[in-house]
């Protein structure tokens, strides 16, 4: 539990910190190179998917570690329950 | 002791289909319908596009395929009669290979009908110029179709939500068998027939073959064990 | 394993603090530019889950064929992360496609197999959560033959592609660029990292899901 909440954050901070990092990419071209195997004129902008790209990545994870946080918090809370009842019921 | 058993299994399961007739004549009409929404689907102009026949024929294959898996195995469950087999001091792998070979001989029927079938709606009588090859891939990838869907039928059996999860599980799993089947009988469609890819994905269905028909006979125990 | 957890977390933390910085560095690739960039979250992607792959199918088989329950709960959380990062995959590939190829998807044969792995994986969940009771062991034996069918699923689906024209091939790129090495060693270890973690937890919760269910049936049978 706790050490959900710890990845949870340590997460979190590196999202913070890698931002100002990905901004330090080289200039970007004024014109972007040209791929040979595009017909010419096709020329879309590469940052939008390239950050899109990994926006999606850190998404997926933060994701499915909240679930797991989700579905540990439950089942716990069921463990407890039984444990109370357990103790509480006459023998 | 094992062969007699599994042909004792494909013997009960003839006799009693043989009464009525019930899963072959619906999966055959079934497989004909198929074959028909797919033609009003991709015939244009009067003409199928090219290699469509090889495409259309197996996914009538494996569509009926699935339902008539479905079908045995729900009459199996339906009379308890799988317990009854299980129960009894037979070895368990040769009730899967007698319910295979039932299955194989379905599927059989039922090509024999569709590959005419097809061939005659998308003129695809090429198919008839290399008959062993054609027959080499027609077996080649039935039986890894069937090899993986005996399987999960029977292990679908007492599962809820059965009827959907068979061709979820299935399909996926039996992709390499649709497009060995596909371009294998796609090759032999071209003019002059191309013997040289038809005989290689032979040669991938036949490995796929031998894979899962020694998997499923090892896991068929484990899996109809409680 | 449990007192690695803590400092293994940190260094995934702090290489997947490093990494952007160290990709951003990395040179461009000649023919592609800026968006070859997504192939140091992508290629990782793969590898965990094909590692996720494996550690399910072998404990599919263990749980199969040894009956050892604790193989389950690896199985189901193998599972569970093989659909995350194949996702993580299947998203980041068309992305990348889309601007080096032009078209979103054209059935590449990596990306086409990777997805009928996906599939399987999906379905693996499907059947656990809609299979009933008994369902671990039906779902056991669709990993099982999903990783065995992997091989030839990519070899069909490899020859089925080479006979079409190819507009493109993902291009060796540790061969023609050299500052890309370091980078990607770096997320490749990285996302292994995460892999492992993740699945660490995962299988905390399968446990304790597993002790639960059975101080209930313990309950119903006093």
């Amino acid at each position: 539990m706790m050490t959900v909440r710890r990845i949870v954050m340590a997460l979190w901070s590196i999202v913070l910190v890698s931002a100002p990092a990905l901004a330090f990419q080289p200039p970007p071209q004024s014109e972007f190179v040209p791929v040979t195997e595009l017909p010419a004129g096709d020329q879309l902008p590469a940052a939008p998917y390239l950050i899109a790209a990994y926006v999606f990545v850190w998404l997926a994870v933060m994701l499915y570690l909240w679930t797991i946080w989700r579905r540990l918090n439950k089942v716990e809370a069921d463990l407890r329950t039984l444990e109370q009842r357990q103790q509480a019921a006459p023998r | 002791m094992f062969l007699r058993t599994a042909l004792l299994v494909l013997r009960k399961d003839f006799a009693i289909e043989m009464k009525s007739l019930e899963v072959l004549l619906t999966t055959l009409f079934f497989a004909v319908s198929c074959v028909l929404v797919f033609a009003f689907a991709f015939v244009k102009d009067g003409r199928a596009p090219e290699d469509a026949a090889a495409g259309i024929l197996w996914i009538a294959i494996a569509f009926a395929g699935t339902l008539a898996l479905g079908r045995t195995f729900e009459r199996e469950r339906y009379s308890e009669t799988l317990r009854a087999l299980l129960l009894a001091p037979a070895p368990r792998a040769a009730l899967y290979v007698g319910k295979l070979l039932g299955m194989l001989a379905l599927l059989g029927v039922a090509e024999g009908l569709l590959v005419p079938l097809v061939a005659f709606l998308f003129q695809a009588s090429a198919w008839f110029s290399r008959p062993l090859l054609l027959l080499a891939v027609l077996v080649g990838g039935t039986v890894g179709f069937a090899a993986v869907g005996t399987l999960f039928a029977a292990m679908l059996v007492r599962a809820r939500s059965r009827d959907v999860l068979l061709p979820i599980l299935l399909y996926p799993i039996t992709i390499p068998v649709i497009i060995g089947g596909v371009r294998g009988t796609a090759a032999l469609l071209a003019s002059p027939a191309d013997e040289v890819t038809a005989t290689m994905w032979i040669g991938i269905l036949f490995a796929f073959d031998v894979v899962f028909v020694t998997l499923s006979l090892w896991t068929f125990e484990p899996l109809m064990t409680e | 394993m449990r007192k690695m957890f803590t400092p293994l977390l940190v260094i995934v933390a702090a290489m997947f603090a490093a990494a952007p910085i160290m990709i951003a560095q990395a040179p461009f690739e000649s023919t592609m530019g800026l968006i070859q960039k997504i192939f140091y979250y992508h290629v990782p992607a793969w590898m965990a889950m094909y590692s996720a792959i494996a550690v399910c199918g072998v404990a599919s088989a263990m749980y199969l064929f040894k009956g050892r329950t604790d193989a389950d709960g690896y199985a189901v959380s193998a599972a569970e992360l093989a659909v995350v990062f194949g996702l993580i995959g299947l998203v980041t590939g068309p992305l990348w496609g889309r601007k080096a190829w032009g078209v979103w998807w054209q059935w590449d044969a990596r990306l086409t197999s990777a997805l009928l792995l996906e599939l399987i994986f999906v379905a693996y969940l499907m059947v656990r959560k809609f299979g009933g009771p008994g369902s671990e062991k039906l779902a056991a034996a669709t990993a099982l033959f999903g990783t065995a069918t992997t091989p030839f699923v990519y070899k069909s689906v490899d020859i089925w592609r080479t006979v079409h024209p190819k507009t493109s091939v993902v291009p060796m790129l540790a061969n023609s660029m050299p500052g890309a090495g370091r980078p990607f060693a770096l997320s490749s270890l990285a996302f292994i990292l995460l892999f492992v973690v993740l699945l660490t937890l995962r299988v905390k919760l399968a446990r304790q899901q597993h002790t639960l269910d059975e101080l209930y049936l313990a309950q119903e049978d006093r």
